[in-house]
């Protein structure tokens, strides 16, 4: 009886269960990004215990070969990943959705430019070209970032560039040019604003991507030098404890756990526009 | 079609041009400096010791002329000597590329079996508790870090439970047979060791299913949503209803007809077993050309830097190109200009 009286929470209709995993896991890398100061009971950089404690109630991912808590780390780790992440796909974005949209909207030599530089960069493996672009520009966070700009732009670029072609081609496109808009008018006030959403969805799909590329290049010492907490030198630093297993595992849950946020957000996107699939 | 075929064909070489000159021009105009690779930090306060390796290396010439000179050999097959092992570039990459193919080609049947299987039982099942375990490990298997992914399996199935071998392509007491293909598996067989050869194959299991499984989500995706398409076709309930059993529906009918796209995917996975191969061939100390560019970029060889990530560009190149074709040959349906 009581279970009918009580008030009933209704989800709504699209927020389906991948929806609702993907942003709680979100959300808590989040709070995390935040408050991880305050989330924890140790500093991230101090030696707090013995070296290599395995967990216990004192340090419950235990310590690291220096003595510093493995949680605490984890947890700080996100105020590098995360705004790496979005900092690289916001220039990443910028870059590309202007090329894209230069090419497609001017078209001629420029689209042929712009999209052979698109063309080749993509034809490397993401992984071995950002492992090139890094080791030459030396280490450091930033370099890696860098790096990652450089691999990740043309996506963007061929996106906008697909989107530019299809909405130019609408009437109302048609109409402003025949009311004798400019040609920066028309791409300005008529194409880009119909052109981002698609854009802006894949990227927010990809920080995840992102995030799992910049670990990978800090654990081959292409990313974050010592002794910032950054996920992809932490495991690193458990590869070389090998035996040590806790050393590695606080780490590699965060990542694991923040790129299956974003794909469970995608996954769920998905089903919602492709019903097809369900 | 055949116009089609010869258009890319024909874009190949402009393609490979653009893949080195990117390649050389990325790693050259940065700040890093090659020269704290060459010469030892005491000597680095000589001038005479740092003009002498300048010359040698040919850093003291201007951008376009090392460009020119870089291309030039590349024709005749030279990339330039290592920093690190002295050898010719080349020879290095030619000689681990086996390595990293024999790994690569393992993933794919690894990922492609696991793939299909779980994609076709998904659609079947559509909807219980079987579709719904096989979402998630498609999942897990692109989110997962694959060299983390790695250490966890070799703990638990080496270090913890023995059932595995450690890293490596043999068991570190075995004598390797001798080269022929670089392939082990080949290699072992040719010499007519068939212990050695499963000792490879065992080896190939944690770092092939590591690699595999991010592929092996993918490819059930796809499957399972093909599947979900033809299993709702006539042609199904004509086949059933002529008494054909389940799994000759399910595998002879339904499944032939989703093998296209599948083996697309599969094509184009090349591209994400590649990348995944460098940190699976470190994690599993595997001698590839992933490990080797690893090798390199910490320690600054930039010669092996561009060797290896152009090689890899003309690999990837390649393996669209012939996915692209097989597909457009597999499908007469798809008209392309």
């Amino acid at each position: 009886m009581t279970a009918q009286l009580a008030p009933r929470i209704v989800r709504p209709r699209w927020l389906t269960l991948p929806l609702m995993i993907g942003f709680g896991l979100i959300l808590f890398w989040l709070l995390a990004t935040v408050a991880a100061p305050w989330m924890t009971s140790y500093a991230p950089l101090d030696m707090v215990g013995r070296r290599l404690q395995p967990p216990s109630w004192d340090h419950l991912l235990g310590t690291d070969a220096l003595g510093r808590d493995v949680l605490s780390r984890t947890l700080h780790g996100a105020r590098h990943s995360i705004p790496i992440a979005v900092t690289v796909v916001f220039f990443a974005v910028s870059i590309g959705a202007l090329l894209g949209a230069l090419a497609g909207f001017i078209g001629g030599i420029v689209d042929t430019i712009i999209m052979r530089l698109v063309d080749v960069t993509l034809s490397f493996p993401p992984m071995l070209l950002a492992m090139a672009v890094a080791a030459s520009l030396g280490p450091g966070l930033e370099n890696a970032a860098i790096a990652m700009i450089i691999v990740w732009w043309p996506i963007y670029a061929r996106l906008m560039r697909a989107q530019v072609l299809e909405v130019r081609e609408r009437e109302h496109v048609e109409a402003a040019v025949a009311s004798g808009a400019t040609q920066t008018r028309v791409l300005t006030h008529h194409v880009l604003p119909l052109c981002w959403t698609p854009v802006l969805i894949s990227a927010t799909m990809d920080l995840g991507q992102v995030i799992l590329l910049a670990a990978s290049l800090s654990f081959i010492g292409l990313g974050a030098t010592p002794p910032t907490p950054e996920w992809g030198s932490m495991i690193s630093d458990g590869a070389s404890q090998f035996y040590s297993w806790w050393v590695a595992l606080g780490p590699g849950l965060a990542i694991l756990t923040i790129v299956l946020g974003f794909n469970f957000i995608g996954d769920g996107l998905h089903d919602y526009f492709d019903p097809r699939s369900k | 079609m055949t116009r089609y075929i010869l258009r890319r064909l024909i874009a190949m070489p402009f393609l490979v041009l653009g893949i080195v000159t990117l390649a050389f021009l990325l790693t050259t105009v940065t700040k890093g400096d090659p020269l704290t690779a060459i010469v030892s930090d005491r000597q680095m306060n000589n001038p005479e010791v740092v003009a002498a390796a300048k010359a040698k290396w040919g850093l003291d010439r201007s951008l376009p002329e090392r460009y020119a000179i870089y291309v030039g050999n590349l024709f005749q097959g030279d990339m330039g000597t290592s920093f690190i092992t002295r050898r010719p570039v080349a020879q290095d990459v030619l000689h681990r590329l086996p390595a990293t193919m024999e790994l690569v080609i393992a993933a794919m049947i690894v990922g492609a079996t696991i793939g299909i299987s779980l994609g076709v039982l998904a659609a079947y099942f559509h909807n219980t508790a079987i579709d719904h375990a096989s979402r998630l490990f498609a999942l897990f298997g692109s989110s997962v870090p694959v060299f983390w992914l790695g250490l966890a399996l070799l703990y638990v199935f080496s270090v913890q439970w023995g059932v595995l071998p450690g890293p490596g392509r043999l068991d570190a007491r075995a004598v390797a047979p001798p080269t022929v293909t670089g392939f082990m598996t080949i290699d072992t067989l040719l010499a007519g060791e068939f212990r050695l050869f499963l000792d490879a194959v065992w080896h190939l299991i944690l770092p092939a299913f590591v690699l595999g499984w991010a592929v092996a989500g993918t490819i059930s995706r796809l499957v399972r949503a093909n599947m979900l398409e033809i299993l709702s076709r006539e042609f199904i309930l004509t086949a059933r209803a002529k008494g054909a059993g389940e799994f000759r529906v399910v595998v002879g009918h339904a499944l032939r007809n989703t093998m296209v796209p599948t083996l697309t995917v599969i094509g184009y996975s090349f591209a994400y077993l590649l990348t995944g191969a460098v940190l699976t061939e470190t994690i599993f100390s595997w001698p590839g050309m992933g490990s080797y560019a690893v090798d390199a970029a910490r320690g600054l060889d930039f010669p092996a830097i561009i060797g290896v990530t152009i090689v890899g560009g003309v690999v990837f190149l390649l393996t669209n190109l012939l996915t692209d074709i097989a597909y457009v040959v597999a499908n007469p349906r798809v008209r392309l200009g």
